[in-house]
Parts: structure tokens; sequence; C-alpha cells
């Protein structure tokens, strides 16, 4: 669980940082570096790819939507269509990150395992 | 090796569904990017923060600095010191609202969609060029260019939209960008020039030339001649008869001996403008006034789109402090007014777009025979860049007369000489043409004369001129130039080899059908004739039909002590003129029989109801509904059989509504009531008698039985879309009034784009509305803040400044721009 926290924490602060500089896919390289790097089951690595990206992108979506782009974003959620609901188009929106950043992860976490056969982490 | 297997595995999916949601998937956009919230539209939100009430922008290539306020339609009133700044803020705070729209525009004129959507535009992008609107507005630029005043107007406004595009980056491009993912390109004067002429393109790019040569080849001249009159039965035109001429008109060309006897043609138009798109225009002298002052108003009627077609602005500068409606992308104010006159448009239905039937002298086509000989095409290739394909290349031939528009999909009736047809369209010739001229000139002028003079170099496309003035004046004219013609030059398809068909020459400006202070102490237009028959040229046959005009003259003819709201109430008029005229023959005349069913319960009521319906196209009417689909259907009925494309395999139209109804009311005998495709024969009663029960039956199945759904507003359904047709973006089913004969031409989805009103007293009062906002930013609460009062038929008080500091309760923001 330690494991998943520390991965998860560090997918979200450096992802987001990343971010405000890079194009959005560099969380999957991020994710597959920082999962090879920590290690941990594939499950956790899974989980923290995801909800680490995901959350960097739910945290400025819902500001946005609170702040200005609200009316643009049910909108959006009417064209895509998500029947014009712009919380739903939140949620949307990070998951599909998210998965990108979590599959990375799952990447880097196998691929650790693989590097070095005979160790095999249980948690 | 087998266990690196999981994880590359996975690495493949997470690659391969980074490239899919970072990729244009055809239609479907960039997923990922355009849903960041670091980079994609959750950047585009628009807060009070992004509008402070008071910044400085800097804008180096400023000569001095400007000063705009922004009222709460977020209107820019713009205060510079120079023309230079005052066209390049113009450009700037433009761009800042509507750069997309603008820039999309222009590409739709040029033909490079398929720049942007791929090759699914690549037949529209086409067309758009063999038609010749960038050839148009090539031959346009060099004409304003050569002119000191537009060139500094062009280039100024260019530089200033050019400075707003500079300072983006791409997280900050307008949210269309990014869902169609492109970037916007420098700004030219040339754009400015498209944009004129898809406006030339919309107003007068329609031409039945083709649909009356096959009706002359199948029926012969004498049915044509009765069937399609030069002349309506029923007429008021812009300019009546009544005035002597004070010019001494030029010889008209003589007419060749026999009419031209086109090849029957298959080609069917593949792209034309929308015959319902109108306007009106009027203005009342001070005998007609409360404050014994003109009062102005006009309401041009285009497809009614978000963004916004108009953009509001006031420029105030050395030479002038004009407020009024510019088109987002082409400088100066087109509709508006300042302190000593006001000015508006609507559009001249005249024949200025005529086809030539060419005969060329073998398949390579390379010469073509004119005058007695052989002469060159002129071949222009076309390169169009295609989104994810190589350029494709299209070779154009141009002719004297102007390009071959269409070069394949038509069905060649005589294999041996293949036809093609050249245009010729005053869109595209520019000698002594300049439209911005006119514009900016009418900006500035003071009084008649100013507007005399400011008209003289206005082309295409040619509009009514109504014009008042705070010294009294009011007068209209319907402007533009107008090929010299032999009567009824061009309302079927000419012979190409013939130079006695070629235009000879033009109507001389000054010699435009023209009237000012009239005794009846009015003016107006509605896409009516031009002149009365005793104008002595011939300007073309197939003009709007007279209602809104009629109705409008009815109107002002008992106006005394109007206001500017009589006038507003006047554009808000849904009288339907021509349900006036025939429902009353059409209720007598309908059989009432069984076969009908107008004698059971719900017929019976329907027709009580329309008994009682008093031709008013509100919201709410279910006698408009009733009408409308009835008189629609009897129409269809009457010609169908005779010149509906079935008829003889190729493409003929109906004759104007103004016969239709001259032959229903007063030629009960008329061979052509009878359904040709039945053995039995139809009579008037008989047509009335189906199409009543189709109009019952189809409303009935759509609606379910007759009540308040039958509402016309349900059934007219007024959409206004978004540019893009992006589902969510617009406003679908918009509940108004109007119908497209009334004065308030409100139809499914085109209409009153901008409705002003002009009170020149002392000082100048003015009021307008358009269905949309300032601001082209889907995420803005401008983007469609005047919809609600635009339906509701109210306008807004325009607030017109005399000083960049003066005090008024509805400005909200100061700006300075500064270099």
């Amino acid at each position: 669980m330690k494991s998943f926290f520390i991965l998860f924490l560090l997918i979200f602060v450096l992802a987001s940082l990343a971010q405000l500089l890079l194009p959005w896919w560099v969380v999957g390289p991020l994710c597959l570096g920082l999962a090879a790097w920590r290690g941990g089951s594939a499950r956790a690595a899974f989980g923290a790819g995801l909800l680490g990206v995901a959350l960097g992108w739910w945290l400025p979506a819902a500001w946005l939507n609170l702040n200005g782009a609200g009316l643009l974003a049910s909108r959006v959620a009417t064209l895509l269509p998500l029947g014009g609901n712009s919380w739903l188009l939140v949620l949307v929106s990070g998951l599909l990150a998210g998965l990108v950043g979590g599959l990375a992860a799952l990447a880097g976490a196998w691929g650790r395992r693989a590097s070095t056969p005979g160790i095999h982490q249980v948690h | 090796m087998l266990r690196w297997l999981k994880p590359v595995l996975a690495l493949l999916s997470a690659v391969v569904l980074a490239w899919v949601l970072n990729t244009k998937q055809g239609d479907v956009p960039p997923v990922a990017r355009l849903l960041s919230p670091y980079g994609g539209f959750w950047q585009n939100g628009e807060t009070a923060a992004d509008f402070p009430d008071q910044q400085t922008l800097r804008l180096p290539a400023l000569h001095q600095t400007v000063r705009v306020r922004f009222d709460d339609r977020r209107v820019p009133h713009i205060f510079a010191e120079n023309d230079h700044d005052l066209y390049y803020a113009q450009g700037y705070l433009t761009a800042r609202d509507r750069l997309w729209q603008m820039e999309f525009m222009t590409r739709v004129a040029a033909g490079r969609i398929s720049e942007v959507v791929g090759e699914r535009a690549l037949e529209y992008d086409r067309f758009q060029r063999r038609m010749g609107l960038p050839f148009g507005a090539e031959n346009s630029l060099r004409e304003m260019l050569k002119n000191d005043t537009t060139r500094l107007v062009l280039e100024s406004y260019a530089a200033g939209v050019n400075a707003y595009i500079g300072q983006l980056s791409p997280k900050e491009y307008p949210f269309e960008y990014k869902m169609l993912d492109y970037a916007p390109e420098p700004w030219t004067p040339l754009k400015s020039a498209l944009l004129l002429k898809l406006m030339a393109w919309d107003l007068s790019g329609r031409s039945d030339d083709l649909r009356l040569s096959n009706i002359l080849s199948k029926y012969g001249p004498e049915v044509t001649r009765d069937l399609f009159p030069d002349f309506p039965f029923r007429a008021d035109p812009v300019v009546p008869d009544g005035a002597p001429l004070d010019f001494q008109p030029l010889p008209l060309p003589p007419a060749p001996p026999l009419p031209f006897a086109a090849a029957v043609s298959g080609l069917v138009p593949s792209r034309e403008p929308d015959a319902e798109l109108g306007s009106n225009n009027f203005a009342v002298a001070g005998s007609r006034t409360a404050s014994g002052k003109p009062l102005l108003a006009n309401d041009p009627h285009l497809q009614l789109n978000l963004p916004s077609i108009w953009y509001q602005v006031q420029l105030h500068g050395p030479t002038q402090n004009v407020y009024g409606v510019t088109i987002p992308g082409a400088p100066a104010v087109i509709i508006g007014f300042n302190a000593d006159v006001a000015w508006g448009v609507t559009n001249v239905g005249g024949d200025v777009l005529d086809w030539y039937q060419l005969k060329f002298k073998d398949a390579s086509r390379r010469e073509y025979w004119h005058a007695g000989r052989w002469k060159p095409v002129r071949r222009m290739v076309e390169r169009i860049a295609v989104r994810g394909l190589p350029d494709r290349l299209d070779t154009v031939l141009y002719t004297h007369h102007g390009p071959v528009v269409y070069d394949q999909n038509e069905t060649v009736f005589n294999q041996q000489t293949p036809v093609r047809h050249a245009l010729r369209w005053t869109a595209h010739e520019a000698t002594g043409a300049n439209e911005v001229l006119a514009f900016v000139k009418l900006n500035r002028a003071r009084n008649y004369a100013d507007y005399d003079r400011a008209l003289r170099t206005y082309a295409s496309p040619a509009q009514n001129f109504i014009f008042a003035s705070r010294t009294g004046d009011v007068a209209i004219r319907p402007n533009g130039r107008f090929p010299l013609k032999y009567a009824g030059q061009g309302k079927f398809i000419l012979d190409g080899s013939d130079p006695r068909q070629d235009w000879q020459g033009w109507i001389p400006m000054s010699q435009t059908p023209r009237v000012l202070n009239p005794a009846r102490g009015y003016v107006s237009s509605a896409n009516q004739h031009s002149a009365g028959p005793g104008y002595p040229y011939y300007l073309g046959w197939d003009y709007a039909p007279w209602d809104r005009a009629h109705r409008i003259n009815g109107q002002l003819a008992h106006m005394r002590q109007a206001t500017a709201d009589t006038l507003r109430v006047l554009q808000n008029d849904d009288l339907g003129l021509n349900a006036q005229r025939m429902l009353p023959w059409m209720l007598t005349n309908l059989p009432v029989t069984e076969a009908s069913g107008a004698t059971a319960a719900p017929g019976a009521a329907a027709r009580r109801l329309l008994a009682r319906w008093k031709y008013h196209y509100s919201a709410e009417s279910v006698g408009a509904t009733l009408f409308e689909l009835w008189y629609q259907e009897l129409v269809q009925r009457l010609w169908e059989d005779d010149f509906g494309k079935s008829a003889i395999g190729s493409k003929m139209r109906f004759p104007a509504r103004d016969r239709t109804n001259q032959l229903l009311l007063a030629e009960p005998g008329s061979p052509w009531l009878d359904d040709r495709r039945t053995t039995q024969k139809e009579t008037a009663p008989d047509l009335l008698a189906a199409s009543w029960k189709f109009a019952m039956d189809s409303l009935t199945r759509k609606f379910g039985p007759m009540g308040p759904k039958w509402a016309w507003a349900n059934q007219k359904s007024t959409d206004i879309n978004h540019l893009a047709q992006l589902p969510g973006f617009g406003h679908a089913d918009v509940w108004c009034g109007g119908s497209p004969g009334s004065v308030n031409a409100t139809g499914a989805r085109n209409g009153p784009s901008w409705r002003m009103v002009v009170d020149l007293a002392t000082p100048v009062r003015a009021y307008g509305i358009f269905p949309g906002g300032q601001s082209g930013n889907p995420a803005s609460v401008y983007y469609d803040d005047m919809l609600e009062s635009w339906r509701t038929g109210r306008l807004d008080e325009l607030v017109f400044l005399q000083a960049a500091d003066e005090n008024h309760p509805r400005l909200q923001a100061a700006w300075r721009l500064e270099k």
C-alpha cells in the first residue's frame, strides 16, 4: 500500500508539473520510468498511474469548470455527447489521460520484473 | 524472452492509446489534446479577470495612444488619433473576439476548407475556385491597393489582426482551432477582399438561366413569356415610375433577331445560395415623424449563425465618428450611422450573372469559337492543399467571358459537341470598383452629396442603399454595376460565340434608379423590382415577391408622428400578404367532401380556425402552420407535373409566386391545372382538396391531433447553428414568429441578422440588435447575450459616444492601447 501511495504521489506531482511545459503525452514516459524505478506490484503501478495522472487532470479541470470554462464545457459535453454534463466531462477527461498513465506504469512495473528474473515481490 | 511479452504489450497499448488520443481521426478531434486542462478547451474559459475594467496593452506598431471603451454588450468604442491606428485597433479588437470565424470564412471563400477538414471538402473547394471567387478577390484587391485610402485602411486592419495572432500561444487559440486541429495563419488584405466576394456570392450568385433555357426548349417562347414574365402582375418597385428622367439614356444594344436555342443541359448547379436571403430597409421623412427629423430602419436577412455574422463597433478618428455593424474580417462599418447621416442596405435581385454556352474546336478545349474565329482559352491551375493527402491540381479554363465553372458530371446530350458554359459575373470585374472605399466614404459622410459620391465606386454585390440625413433628406438607390443589356439578355443561356450577346458595357453609375425626397415622404426596399417599367434599362426579371415591400409601403403610407418604436414595430410585423390574398379563395374553393377529409370533425375544425385566422405569423399561430403547408403543397401539385425534374429529366423551375397566384385566381380554365400524369382532368378544387388532405395528414402525423402543438414556431423551427455545425454550440427551435414572406422574415435558417433603427434628431439616437453576441467565444456569456432581445423583437439603445472620456452608465471598461 505504501509503495502505491509513493508512486501515486510522485506521478501526480511530476506529471502535473511536466504538463505545464510539455505536451500531455509526457505522462506516458514519465509513468513508465517512475514505475520501473519504484517497482511494486502490477496492480499498484497501474492504479497509481491511472489515478495519479487522472487527478492531475481532475483538479485543474474541476477548478476551470467552476471558473470560466463551465459554459464551454457543457457545450463540449453536448457535442461529445455526454448529455451536456460538464462534470461528467471532467471525469471522462481525467480517465482518458489516466488510462495512458496506468498502462505506461503497468509496462514499467512489468518491465522491471522482467529485467530482474527471480525476484517476486508480493504485497 | 517470454517474460518481456507482458511489459511490451502494456507499453504498446499505452503508445497506441496515446497516439489515438493525440491525433485527429477523420472528423474526431484529437481528444486528449482537446480535453487537457493544461492546453485544451478548458483554457478557453472566460472570467472577469480576462476582461479587466482598466488595462493597457502594448502594441508597438501604433503611432499614438488609442483609447477603447466597452459597453455592457461588449461593443468596442475606439478612439484613435489617426486612421492607421483606428483601423489597426479595429482589426486587433475584432480578431480578439472573432479570429476563428473571420479566418474560416476567408477559407470558405477561397476554397481552402480541404486544408482543414481533408478530402471531403475537395469538391466544395474546387467549386469556389471554379466560380472564380479568389479570382474576383484578387482583381478587386488590385484596385483597392491602387487607392491610397483603401490601401492604408486594409493594411492597417491586417496589421492589427496580425498583432493579435502574434500574441497567441497554442493553448490560447480559439476553441474551434483546437476542435478542428489547426492554427491561425497571418492575415492579409486579400482575405478582406475574399469576404466581400463571399457576400457577392451569397447575394448575387443565384442564376436560373439554365432552368429557363430548358423551359424554353421544352415549351417554346410563348409559354415561357406567359409563365415567366419580365415584370410581375403586382409590383411595388423600389423606385416607382413618376419622376421624369434627369438623364439621357444610352442607346440599348440591339437584340439578336432570334433567341438562342441553348442545348438542353442536364447540368445542375452543384451549389446555390439560398433564394430566401433578403432584407428590408425603409426611411421616413420628417413630415411623418414626431421629431420632424427622418427615421431610418434596416434589417438584412441572412443565414443565422453563431458566431454572429455581424460585429458592432464605434470608430472615432480624426475625420469620422461612426457606429454600426462590420463584417468580421473587413474594415469599416457596413450598415450604420454618424451624427449627421444613417444608411443601410438590402440586396438587389438584378441579373448580374450570366452563362455563355461555348463551342470548343476539339476535345482538347484549347480554342473556342467567338466572333467568327477561334480564340485561345487561358488555363489557370489551382493548387488545392488537402489535409493528410498530396496537393490536388485543378485546371480551370478561362474565356473572355469568364471561367468554365462546371467541367464534369454533366450529362452531355450531344456527344459531338460537349457543352460547356462560361460564367460572366460582376463579382469578377473590378475596374473602377472599390467597395471598401465606398463604405469608408459613407462612414465619413455628412450629407446627401457625400452619399452620392461614396456610392460611385460600389460595384458588387449590388445593394439598395437607403439614406437619411439630419438635414432632412431621405433617399434610396439600387446601386452597383449593372451590365448594359438588351431587354431579356441573360434571362436564358447566351450564345458564347455571338459577340452581340456579350455584355456591351455598363449602365452609367449616375443612371442607376434613384429617388431623393419623394412626395410620399418615405423610401423603402425589400428586394423587389428595382424600378418601374418606365426605367430605360433592363436590369433583370426575377426579384423577390412584392409581399414585404407592399406591406412596408402600406404601413409607411399612413404613418404619422412616427418614432423609432413605430419603425421597430414595423420590422417585427408578421402579417402574411400572400395568405391574405389567397386564403379566402382557397377556403371558398375547397370542396367539402368525404374525400378531402374536410367534412370530418378535425377537418371542419381546421377550416373554421383558418377562416378566423388574421394572417399573422405569430409564434403560437396554428392558422399559419395550416395555411403555409396547404399553400406550398398546392403549388407543388400545380407545377410538379409540368416543371418538376421528372417532367423532362432536366432541371427546370416553377413560375414565380405572383404568376402562380394570378393563374389560380384568374385563370380557372387553365390547362396547367390538370395533372398530366393522371387520366382524369384536374381542376383547382381538386388540387385544393388533395393538398388540404396532405397538409392535415402530415401535420397530424408530425404533431398529433390539431392543438397548440401545431404552433407556427414548431412548424417553422428557426435554428441558429454554429458555423461549423457543432451540436451544442447553437440554438435549435428558437420560439419566435415571422415568416419568409412577412416583414419579419424569419424562416427555418434565415432571418433578420441585424435590426437597426436610427432617429436622426439631435443628438442622433439609434437602436439595434442581432441574434447572437459580440464574442465569438462559446465560453463567453457575450456569445449569445443578445439573442433573447432579438427573439422578442426588442432593440438595444446603441451607445454612441462623442468623446473617449464621456461618462455613460452602460460603459464598463476603458482600455488603452499604447505603442
